[in-house]
């Protein structure tokens, strides 16, 4: 088998595939059609297709670590968070002499605040490569320190899930402060335009969705091709036996360090994805509930399992939109609660986990039928 | 540190106490190159504490580790002890048990150990060679692409030792490999580790005494942390003391 | 819970509290009222004269009127300065006379005090300018130094400290020559030290008295009045001034430790009140309960509905609503725990990462509930009588709520040790913690235990929400906040140690409210978050581990 064969089996073929289809589909859908059409997608349906393609994302990088590695973050809404921070302070700067205050420089809530000037670390963020470089380097750099003290000091399991989301917890009190200089309370907003196109127009709405969908394909494929490497195994090899990896010689702390920095600069760019397409980040996506939400996305789809994350998070995500906006609103949180408790009692494979799980359970089945089977010893599991 | 001594694991005035728990007591030792060393001693009295010092995962209190004459094993990690050329069995066997028992040899495999060096796919001809060789040893071939996790328990010990192989240490320490084996089993075992010990040194703790027999070499016997007796199992074996603690009358 | 020294430092901690705590209690000195000072007999011919000023419409006039009838100690001064300062107080001045008029807008004589029917025709207002103004103000505060009611004698006495304003000297000396409470002659003697200092004409060894008398009272306000002397005060007045400013600034040094520590031990019983069940569940069953703040929450809320049926049923009770609310929050959120152990949890033991999913579940769900029942606003709880007000010792303010909440905190800490050592239950908990395969084959009943532990937790999380009700909002979010800041608790003590709970919920405490002032808040946290990081990298079991074959397995 070739490297490329490995990478590629066939859910993963399907996946691209339909992931291609509506990368093209929807913005054709959109832009092409009608509004009258039948088949015409509305804009609106694109940003919130949009902005469940960047949950994706995020779901993706969570799956990455937890399904993989066995780490379970409950703080990874603040690697988005911070992505999406980066790339508002970006759409902040491209505002200009548009704001309310109409000053050139300083973003609106600055000239409220009576700041003189903008702090350092504004600076640059008027280009956008900078800030594209600043997406993946925060939440990567947070990433690589906080997992360098963490896994080094061997902590695992509930102790480094709960660090995590202390980490989202802090940065969520920080943000909140008007003097952390990323707008306080009411976070970066009023975007006008990304790259000189007018971030609410139609047009750009549809290329964002597409971008978005690029971004999932790459991350998948960057995901798929790291878990069915040599390096995949050894991630699987420390969730399972940790000691034995390092009495094998192994440095397990390196292996995570490095899976969690990448699965933070992911959750960054779907973070940054995410922003202009909502129009506004603010300190709410640090808290700590979101993030749980996105683990729960992942166990709903089935973990280690890389598709099913990203369905996870486009089922539950959809089923948020329809409760809330419907009127069983009120029993949303009673649901969400209730999905959390039936998936780790009864579904705790996940919806794609136990499909692969029957289809293998039944291809063993039926090559016990044949003959030529080889021996088979009873199994421990 | 002692550079005089030819051991290649040299333990000298080891103390090693969980909270007021002597686990070992001035326990010295001595594992020349090429020896297999069978371990044995009643529960509790520090076997398992010992590899455990050897492999860096417990910090002695005060005593020396030295491993080939020149490497102070209390001034390393377990990671770095392993790739000097230490091996250990656990005492429960430990594979990868959601990975085919060919994927946890060439996981084991001696290699670039770095993430950077993992980032491939399949693995090479030389070590498909490497692996088949093990396997042969082990007598596992026939299950190269069975999950390691459906493995009968037996099997798990042998494929954990193939692991250790594979990793081609200088020193083996092995914890307990018959336990829950059959008799037939258990000899198969002893003949793997003798044809293992043809080039490398081995260190075996175990309880079952027909094993120990069977290997026919040294047996130091601990107790509380500290060595009682030391020889042939026979002389070993009739020490009053050792009788007294551990094999009884 | 073996090693001796560490069991000897929290018993220091507890010791320390248990005798300070009562001399602490003294209730705050009843204010007893004193043979209220009557006025001298009225001195008529005093008031009037003093009432001419008015009738000059000069400021200067106005200005003098003012201090004079301040001085006549009349207890009609005050209605008449109070008058003027409301713009209320006119003359005539061809009938030289002075009016005011009363609440309800009749015109009534200054001097006599009787309604004028007719009203004069060239009745005009007396007018006031920023001088007159200061005047006046001065010339209340002075008047009111002799006012009938204790509180207000010392508040105006307080006020003419923080004033310095000279006008009211004399009046000062009179008063303190009538003043029989010790508590507020003292602040006068204070205050007319204050006064003198700053006072121009005051001569040097006055001076230096009046430092004596302000360098002995101590406080912030104190220090700032020295620290700030007028220019040309005499060289040794200074001298003597920076010497008092000196001694003061390291006394209230000591004090705001001894005030830091004292809200770090309050902030640390509450993080200890909060973890102390969840060191139980997880220290005994390895299990992160999230919903563990919901408990808390949940006990908020039995308080709010006793209180509430206390309110319709029998008011008298109310004093007492929190003393009943106690036993019926540890039941109802420890049998709400014991459900959720039955339901949920037992079907998730070895795998501790579902079961933090699950019971974080359990806690949207249980907030939902909360939130449909009772609504997603704030609920009032009340406090009892015993509960409110504040006294001070020293230069340091404590209220009666927080000094409650740590002894509290400590009855049910100590309850729970002597649970845990003396009972049966206690002992099969403490077994199943430190060997539970063992425990198991020893015949006790792993999974009752785990039942029972699970809903005692919980108990115990709903008693700290009766608590907890009184210094914080009770909502639907309650719990959220306390979930973190517990967890660190207990990892940061060590799992499956009290003593380790009880130091780490201390020290996390007062570090928090020594940083604070130089951190913020929020920095402050952040950086307690940062300390545990670190420090769980050098001992990833705790201050206080179990250490041993037992812990690896």
């Amino acid at each position: 088998m070739t490297p490329l064969m490995r990478i590629l089996d066939r859910g993963s073929v399907i996946f691209l595939a339909v992931l291609a289809a509506a990368t093209i589909l929807i913005p054709l859908l959109n832009l092409a059609l009608p509004e009258t059409s039948l088949f015409h997608v509305p804009t609106y349906l694109v940003a919130l297709f949009g902005k469940y393609v960047c949950y994706a994302i995020l779901a993706l990088s969570i799956d990455l670590i937890w399904g993989y590695v066995g780490i379970l973050s409950l703080g990874h809404g603040a690697f988005f968070a911070l992505g999406g921070y980066a790339m508002g302070m970006y759409l902040m700067r491209q505002i200009g002499t548009r704001g309310v205050y109409a000053n050139p420089i300083l973003p609106d809530f600055m000239v409220f605040l009576n700041w003189p000037e903008l702090p350092v670390f504004w600076y640059g963020f008027q280009h956008l490569p900078y800030a594209l470089l600043m997406v993946v380097l925060v939440p990567g750099a947070l990433a690589f320190v906080f997992g360098w003290f963490a896994f080094r000091s061997r902590v695992t399991g509930v102790y480094l899930s709960i660090i995590t989301q202390a980490l989202t917890f802090a940065l969520l009190l920080g943000f909140f402060r008007n003097d952390f200089g990323f707008g306080g309370n009411n976070g970066l907003t009023d975007f006008k335009d990304i790259l000189g196109f007018n971030v609410q127009a139609q047009s750009t709405r549809a290329s964002l969705f597409a971008l978005s969908c690029i971004a999932l394909a790459i991350g998948f494929l960057i995901c798929r091709a790291l878990v069915t490497s040599k390096f995949g195994k050894m991630l699987v090899a420390i969730r399972d036996a940790e000691p034995r990896t390092r009495f094998l010689g192994y440095r397990a702390e390196s292996y995570k360090v490095f899976v969690f920095t990448l699965s933070a600069c992911m959750a960054g760019v779907a973070g940054a994805l995410y922003v202009p397409q909502v129009g506004i980040i603010n300190p709410s996506e640090f808290s700590p509930a979101n993030s749980i939400e996105a683990v729960i996305w992942v166990a709903v789809g089935g973990r280690g399992t890389l598709i099913g994350a990203v369905i996870g998070a486009i089922l539950v995500n959809y089923a948020k939109t329809t409760f809330t906006s419907g009127p069983l609103a009120p029993y949303w949180l009673f649901m969400l609660g209730g999905l959390f408790v039936a998936v780790t009692l009864l579904l705790p494979r996940g919806v794609v986990g136990t499909w692969q799980w029957w289809t293998q359970k039944r291809r063993a089945l039926a090559a016990a039928k044949t003959p030529a089977a080889p021996p088979t010893t009873q199994a421990a599991e | 540190m002692e550079a005089s001594t030819t051991a290649l694991l040299y333990l000298n005035g080891i103390n090693v106490s969980f909270d007021g728990f002597r686990a070992l007591n001035n326990l010295s030792l001595a594992v020349e190159p090429g020896e297999m060393r069978a371990i044995i001693g009643p529960n509790g009295a520090g076997k398992t504490t010992m590899m455990d010092v050897v492999t860096g995962k417990t910090r002695p209190d005060n005593g020396d580790v030295v491993f080939a004459g020149q490497h102070d094993l209390s001034k390393l990690d377990e990671t770095q002890i392993a790739t000097l050329g230490i091996g250990r069995k656990f005492q429960k066997p430990t594979v990868f048990e959601m990975h085919t028992v060919e994927d946890n040899l060439m996981l084991a495999l001696k290699n670039d150990r770095r993430p950077i060096g993992m980032v491939r796919w399949g693995t090479t001809s030389g070590e498909d060679v490497r692996i088949n060789r093990i396997l042969d040893t082990i007598r596992l071939g026939t299950l190269r692409d069975r999950q390691a996790g459906s493995l009968a328990h037996g099997q798990k010990q042998w494929l954990e030792i193939g692991m250790l192989l594979a990793q081609e240490p200088q020193l083996l320490l092995i914890d307990e490999p018959v336990a829950g084996m059959t008799d037939n089993e258990t000899r198969q075992t002893a003949e793997l580790l003798k044809e293992i010990n043809r080039d490398k040194t081995v260190v075996v703790v175990e309880h079952d005494m027909t094993f120990v027999r069977e290997l026919g070499v040294k047996v130091t016997c601990l107790h509380e942390g500290t060595v009682i007796a030391e020889g042939t199992l026979d002389q070993v074996s009739s020490n009053e003391r050792v009788i007294e603690v551990y094999l009884g009358r | 819970m073996r090693a001796l020294p560490d069991r000897l430092v929290a018993l220091l901690f507890a010791l320390a509290i248990a005798l300070t705590a009562p001399a602490f209690a003294q209730p705050a000195p009843a204010a007893d009222p004193p043979a209220a000072a009557e006025p001298a007999a009225p001195a008529l011919t005093g008031l009037a004269g003093a009432l001419a000023h008015f009738l000059e419409d000069d400021f200067a006039e106005t200005d003098t009127g003012i201090g004079e009838v301040a001085a006549t100690a009349d207890p009609r001064a005050a209605t008449i300065i109070e008058a003027l300062q409301d713009g209320r107080l006119s003359f005539s001045a061809e009938e030289k006379k002075v009016f005011y008029k009363d609440a309800s807008g009749n015109l009534i004589d200054a001097l006599s005090g009787a309604p004028v029917a007719a009203e004069p025709a060239d009745l005009s207002d007396v007018r006031l300018n920023n001088r007159v103004r200061r005047a006046l103000d001065a010339a209340i505060g002075g008047l009111s130094l002799q006012a009938r009611e204790p509180a207000k004698r010392l508040q105006s006495a307080e006020a003419v400290f923080k004033s310095r304003e000279g006008s009211v000297l004399p009046a000062l000396d009179a008063a303190i020559a009538k003043e029989t409470d010790a508590k507020i002659k003292q602040a006068m003697v204070e205050a007319r030290a204050a006064v003198i200092i700053n006072s121009e004409d005051a001569s040097e060894v006055d001076k230096l008295t009046a430092i004596g008398v302000v360098r002995a009272r101590g406080d912030q306000e104190a220090l700032n009045l020295l620290a700030g002397l007028p220019a040309g005060s005499p060289a040794s007045v200074q001298r003597a001034a920076r010497d008092a400013v000196a001694s003061m600034q390291s006394k209230l040094a000591a004090w705001a430790t001894v005030q830091n520590a004292w809200y770090g031990l309050s902030l640390g019983s509450v993080l200890l009140l909060a973890a102390i069940g969840l060191a139980i569940t997880f220290g005994v069953m390895g299990v992160i309960n999230m919903a563990h703040g919901e408990m808390v929450m949940i006990g908020a809320y039995v308080t709010f509905m006793v209180q509430e049926y206390i309110r319709t049923s029998s008011p008298a009770l109310f004093d007492y609503s929190l003393l009943i609310a106690v036993p019926i929050a540890f039941v109802v959120a420890g049998l709400i725990g014991i459900l959720i152990e039955q339901s949920v949890i037992r079907f998730l033991y070895g795998r501790p990462l579902e079961t933090l999913l699950a019971t974080w579940g359990i806690s949207l769900i249980l907030q939902q509930a909360v939130r449909t029942a009772f609504g997603p606003t704030n609920r009032e709880v009340g406090a009892p009588s015993w509960m409110s007000g504040t006294f001070s010792v020293g230069q340091i303010n404590i209220t009666y709520g927080r000094l409650w909440i740590i002894l509290f905190t400590m009855a049910v800490f100590v309850g729970l040790l002597g649970l845990l050592r003396f009972t049966r239950m206690g002992l099969e908990m403490r077994a199943v913690t430190q060997n539970r395969s063992m425990a198991a084959s020893m015949g006790i009943r792993t999974a009752r235990v785990d039942a029972l532990t699970f809903g005692l937790g919980s108990g115990i999380a709903g008693i700290a929400g009766v608590a907890l009700s009184q210094i914080d909002n009770v909502s639907p979010n309650l719990g959220q906040g306390y979930i973190i800041d517990s967890f660190l608790v207990v990892v940061f003590g060590g799992v499956g140690n009290l003593w380790g709970t009880l130091v780490a919920a201390l020290t996390l405490g007062i570090a928090n409210k020594f940083l604070e002032p130089f951190a913020g808040a929020v920095l402050a946290k952040i950086a307690i978050l940062v300390f545990i990081i670190l420090f769980i990298q050098k001992r990833p079991r705790g201050l206080f581990a179990l250490k041993g074959r037992a812990v690896e397995a």
